[in-house]
């Protein structure tokens, strides 16, 4: 009982050194970066969202105008009780003034309502459920990045319009799934476009072989994969085994990221089709940016679209810090701040947060480079189509965001 | 508390009821002071419900000897059940507390009966297949918002006098609530049917030659195993205000034989122990990143090879008491 009496004073005394609050006015920021460092996620997100962090914090030049910023990470395990929790404590005990990041849709939703409860800011990166900016929205989250909505109409309108007019899903028989397939169907059809059929798959597929088939002899020019994860790996890999993309059709993958592809490798990801908002190779300014970034990753990876993220989203809060002069630690009031300021950095460009927290830049429709066509390393993709700003995202009038109905 | 040393004349040895119950006493108090000394209430409250599942977990393994592989779906229907309530039905905080715990009671009915009519590696691998099968039921019913979970879940009024929201009246009303059903838990493995209980565990065929009826009696244990295990996952929605798929995942299941196993199996405060350490683990050291899995699987292997009565199996093996 000794030792549990000791425990006790040593995690009080713990407590109470880092409790020591911070006080409205003061110019010390405190960055929490909280997402998946071990699982599905880890590649995308992970250690690599914390460089980002801390490559946001050097060129917002702050630190040598007097300001104090520190940078905190937690993996939540994409567990919602997990994020909640480190959450909770971070923003009551550590003083922690922004939480960025949070990929898993579970974790962002259930974080962003507490970051709502307590004031303080959220600018999310890694989620992909547009909910955060709909129906679910609160003026202390900023949605960064990409969403599903994103996902859907890049790849459906986009692909449509440069001729994939006919379409077939295969789809994970789960509400993601079928959310995907809906938004995807409704953009392939506003487009001109048509779905000549669907089939569903159990969750975790080893076989794809009998769906694949089906999607074959259906003879549509696009085969789209409203799938995530292990599944789209799967579909793909088994997709370069029938030799779907050799014989003339196009795999579309509805949610995919860079380091998705670097792990298949462009022998089984050639051909394949997928929406992002960034690739390092698009400009001087993301081939600069992506070069330092590289040169600090241990595997020397290129930066994911999420990771640049959380620098563009980071970067844009400290230029706002920059102008009030001081951190008020007031979420609700940082965010209406930043709202008011057009984002421009050299990674997503010129850009604009809208009233329901959603950041508006380009997206783009790439198509893998087959391994001949590449030229190096992480020379991946080619550019199909540039998906203008008002078009990636959920038109405003569309939005079911309760803060618009004001 | 009279009741249970009543009772300690029925159980096998009186003295290993008065430690226990002394140990008790001083967890209880050491619990209650945590609102006063800075430990962040959150993380303990979580911890409570973790041990409490644990420890009804415990109640079915450590003296019943059935090593269910799905007590996850317990803990998971009665947090889903208990959110939508208090969510969609607006229902009072002691009511959905009462809905999840009852659902989750009714599932351990029909999957306890289907299941303990096998033993050992096949009874858990007919939980599992019971709670992958309730895992895909919640994954596709629209209630539960698949892997969006519910979300931003109220926490009302407790009999409309104790305001949830508050965390220093939450953690009590935790604390009370967990008190309360580890001593039932102890109540239950004292009483003759704990005995009895133990006595199919020992040796099944002698058990059954002395006219007990086997089958029922695991029933039963597996019954208020799941509906404590229920307690505990309608306990939780209060304290982290969202249920998710988490929560019935097999990997739950997991989670709790592990700490279980490391605070002590059939160990009356493993279980709390195990359940301490592991959330402690989880929310301490998520700075760590990727490594807290491999920190976790290493302490995993260390305790199975090195101290197999768990921590506190062993440290009551050195003092030979009984805890």
């Amino acid at each position: 009982m000794n030792k549990k009496i000791s425990a006790l004073m040593l995690g009080t005394a713990l407590a109470l050194a880092v409790g020591t609050g911070a006080f409205a006015g003061d110019k010390v920021v405190k960055i929490g970066v909280l997402n998946d460092m071990s699982g599905l996620y880890a590649d995308l997100a992970g250690p690599g969202s914390v460089i980002a962090a801390h490559m946001a914090i050097e060129d917002s030049g702050l630190t040598k105008k007097g300001w104090t910023i520190d940078v905190v990470s937690a993996d939540h395990q994409n567990k919602p009780d997990v994020g909640v929790n480190i959450a909770r404590q971070w923003i009551d005990v550590d003083k922690v003034d922004v939480l960025a990041d949070v990929p898993t849709s579970s974790v962002a939703l259930a974080v962003s309502n507490l970051v709502k409860e307590k004031n303080s800011i959220m600018l999310n990166s890694g989620a992909g459920s547009s909910d955060l900016t709909n129906k679910s929205c609160t003026p202390n989250t900023i949605h960064w990045t990409y969403d599903t909505y994103t996902l859907a109409h890049g790849t459906g309108t986009a692909l449509t319009k440069s001729g994939g007019n006919t379409w077939f899903f295969l789809t994970a028989d789960y509400a993601f799934g079928a959310a995907l397939e809906r938004d995807t169907t409704a953009a392939v059809e506003a487009a001109g476009g048509k779905v000549v059929g669907a089939v569903k798959h159990p969750l975790n597929t080893a076989d794809f072989s009998s769906f694949l088939l089906q999607a074959q002899a259906s003879k549509a020019k696009v085969i789209g994969l409203a799938n995530a994860g292990g599944d789209t790996v799967n579909a793909i890999k088994q997709a370069a085994e029938f030799g779907i993309t050799t014989g003339g059709q196009k795999l579309a993958s509805l949610l995919m990221f860079i380091s998705d592809v670097h792990a298949l490798g462009l022998q089984t990801a050639k051909g394949l089709n997928l929406t992002e908002t960034f690739y390092w190779d698009l400009n001087d300014g993301t081939r600069a940016w992506s070069k330092r970034f590289q040169d600090r990753m241990k595997n020397h990876a290129m930066p994911t679209m999420v990771q640049a993220g959380v620098y563009s989203s980071l970067l844009h809060y400290f230029k706002a810090l920059d102008q009030l002069g001081e951190n008020p630690h007031d979420g609700a009031k940082m965010v209406a701040k930043m709202k008011t300021m057009p984002t421009d950095d050299p990674i997503f460009g010129k850009g604009s947060i809208e009233p329901n927290g959603r950041v508006i830049h380009p997206a783009y429709l790439f198509e893998v480079k087959s391994p001949a066509e590449s030229k190096g390393p992480w020379d991946y993709y080619k550019l199909v189509a540039t998906i203008p700003a008002n078009e990636a995202f959920t038109p405003l009038d569309k939005s079911t965001c309760p803060l618009l109905k004001k | 508390m009279s009741v249970i040393t009543d009772n300690s004349a029925s159980a096998s040895s009186g003295r290993g009821v008065r430690d226990e119950m002394v140990a008790f006493v001083i967890m209880a108090a050491l619990l209650a002071t945590v609102p006063f000394t800075g430990i962040y209430p959150f993380f303990v409250m979580q911890a409570l419900c973790f041990a409490l599942f644990a420890c009804a977990f415990n109640l079915l393994i450590g003296y019943g000897g059935l090593l269910s592989f799905g007590h996850a779906m317990f803990l998971g229907t009665a947090g889903y059940f208990t959110a939508h309530a208090l969510k969609v039905w607006g229902v009072s905080p002691e009511l959905g507390i009462v809905i999840g715990t009852a659902g989750a009671c009714a599932l351990s009915v029909v999957t306890g009966w289907i299941s303990i009519r096998r033993q050992g590696i096949y009874f858990a691998m007919i939980t599992l297949a019971l709670s992958q099968l309730v895992f895909f039921v919640y994954l596709q019913t629209p209630f539960t918002h698949g892997e969006d979970g519910i979300q931003g879940i109220p926490q009302g009024m407790l009999f409309g006098l104790f305001d949830l929201s508050k965390p220093t009246i939450l953690y009590y009303v935790i604390l009370v609530a967990f008190l309360l059903a580890f001593l039932l838990i102890f109540r239950t493995i004292n009483s003759p049917f704990g005995e009895v209980l133990k006595a199919i565990r020992e040796n099944e065929p002698r058990a059954v030659s002395l006219g007990y009826k086997a089958d029922q009696y695991k029933l039963m244990a597996f019954i208020l195993s799941g509906t404590l295990s229920g307690l505990a996952g309608s306990l939780k929605v209060f304290v982290a205000q969202n249920a998710s798929l988490t929560d019935v995942h097999w990997t739950m299941s997991g989670e709790i034989v592990l700490m279980a196993l490391i605070g002590g199996l059939g160990t009356v405060f493993g279980p709390v122990v195990g359940a301490f350490i592991i959330v402690a683990m989880q929310q301490y050291l998520a700075g760590f990143g990727q490594w807290v899995t491999v920190i976790q699987g290493a302490i995993f292997v260390i305790c199975v090879l090195t101290f197999r009565r768990g921590i506190v199996g062993e440290i009551a093996a050195l003092f030979k008491r009984s805890l």
